[in-house]
This record gives C-alpha cells, structure tokens and sequence, in this order.
C-alpha cells in the first residue's frame, strides 16, 4: 500500500478526513445527511432513488463484509444493468458511488 | 500529515498526475490474449477514465460474430502452461484448457468473453476494427458483434487516442 495522504474537508458541517482520492478514511464519520453534498462535488445534481438506492446499497455492503462491491458484482446485486450504472455515476459507478456512501474504494479488478 | 480543509467542489479537480484517456489494442485471438485487454479497459472506465479498444490481426476474432463464443487458449507454443510442446497439439486439448480455464475464471466471476465484450461496450468504451486487418481477412461490418462502432484506419485511430495513453497487447 502506497502512504495514505489525510485531507480534511468539511461536509454537512462536519470535519471528516479522506485520502487523496476523496474516500472516506473514517467511514464512522459519515452520515446520510452529507450525500446531497458528496453527490453534487461529483457531479450528481439530482440524486435519483436509483441513486439512494445505490448508494445505501454500498453502505450496507461495506458495513456487512468491510468492503464495497466492485462495478460487476455492484450490478448484480442491485440487478441496475451495467449501462444503467455508468449513466447513473458516469464516473466510475463503484468508486463514485463508494465516495458518496463514505466507504473505502472498492478492490476489484472487474 | 494534515491539509487545509478543501471544499468538496475543488475535490475531484485537484489531481493533475491522473489518466483520463486510454486507447487499447487488442492484437491476438487466443483467450489469454484477449482477456488483458479487456480487464484494463474495464477497469479503466470503472475509475471514470475513457477507453476505446482496437482490434487488429486475429484480435478480430474477438469482435467476430461467429468467432466471439469459440475463443480458445493457444495450447502450442505457450510455455506458461508447462506442458511438453506435443501434447499442445494434440486434437482436443486446446478446448480442454479452454474449459479448464473458464472454469477457474468462473471461480473468481470473471465472466466469459462474449459477456465481457459486452459489459465493456456497456460501459462506454468504443469498440473498433483495424481497416487493415479488415481488408485483408475479406471482412466487413456485418461480421462483427452490433456493439462495433466502426473499421477505422491507423491515422483515425492515432486521432481517437490524442491526448490519452495507448496500450498494445
């Protein structure tokens, strides 16, 4: 593993710290009020309820096996078609949608 | 070590050493050929990065309606399997590994190669054949998978890549 750069920035009101790339590196610090705001820095202006949906989706995996899933397994448990994924997070629907939801990036090579 | 807090919008800009572009080519038909070009256009558009794959040479098989679903792994001349160089060609044993093979991507869900041309296509990533190669094996568009956007020449795929980085396999 390459050394870990902290960053701060402030969410909802709440100091939380992320590496260099955005992700969160205390996902404790994240709650379901900053995804408006993590939405819009990526880009997502109007969070759709495929989009919650997604992203929840990505939390409850994180929460239940430490990691989130990688684009491939991200469609087939949500059963959002590959296409569907990238319109819905153009870029990158595993890592967008893990930077929302305050989890680590997914490790997955498919 | 600790930055001055940034605000969420300056996130996502701040990084300039990152890759936005990658033109991928696909030059050979054997499934151990094809599969690495596929995986790093995958995962480029997984990271948000735009990638275009060329086809050329036997890499057209690939993209081959009726080739795509009979792509096999080279049993001769590949001494990444360790097996005596007779036993590669003996009839049969080349769609054995195949099996084989498949079956242990299965295992990690590596999904087959005509699923995976189609998740990648799916993704965004522009598929196109060599002009070239596609004049010499007497083929047009009608032989390749719908997901194909065009035979485009060396030139037009030097202009598709400007900017971005290229990948030969």
């Amino acid at each position: 593993m390459i050394a870990e750069t902290v960053l701060q920035r402030t969410v909802a009101g709440v100091t939380v710290d992320v590496n260099g790339e955005g992700f969160f590196l205390h996902p404790e610090q994240w709650s379901e009020a900053m995804v408006p705001e993590l939405a819009a820095a990526e880009g997502i202006a109007t969070l759709t309820e495929r989009h919650w949906q997604l992203i929840r989706l990505m939390r409850a995996a994180y929460e239940r096996d430490g990691t989130g899933p990688p684009v491939r397994a991200l469609s087939k448990t949500s059963g959002v078609p590959i296409k569907d994924l990238y319109e819905l997070f153009p870029k990158g629907p595993a890592k967008v949608a893990a930077r929302i939801a305050g989890i680590p990036k997914p490790r997955g090579c498919i | 070590m600790a930055i001055a807090a940034k605000s969420p919008a300056e996130q996502p800009a701040q990084r300039t050493d990152t890759i936005e572009k990658v033109s991928i080519i696909i030059s050979q038909g054997s499934l151990e050929g094809a599969y690495p070009g596929l995986i790093m256009a995958n995962g480029a558009r997984a990271e948000g990065i735009e990638a275009n794959l060329f086809f050329t040479f036997f890499g057209l098989d690939v993209i081959n309606r009726k080739r795509i679903d009979h792509i096999k792994v080279a049993s001769v001349g590949n001494p990444g399997l360790h097996l005596a160089t007779w036993v590669g060609g003996v009839p049969g044993v080349s769609s054995a590994l195949t099996h084989y093979m498949e079956h242990k991507m299965g295992q990690i869900d590596m999904p087959s190669i005509p699923e995976f041309v189609a998740m990648v296509a799916d993704s965004g990533a522009g598929l196109y054949a060599c002009k070239m190669t596609v004049d010499m094996f007497g083929l047009t568009m009608d032989d390749f998978i719908p997901q194909v956007k065009g035979i485009i020449t060396v030139g037009e795929f030097y202009a598709l890549a400007a900017g971005g980085q290229i990948i030969f396999t």
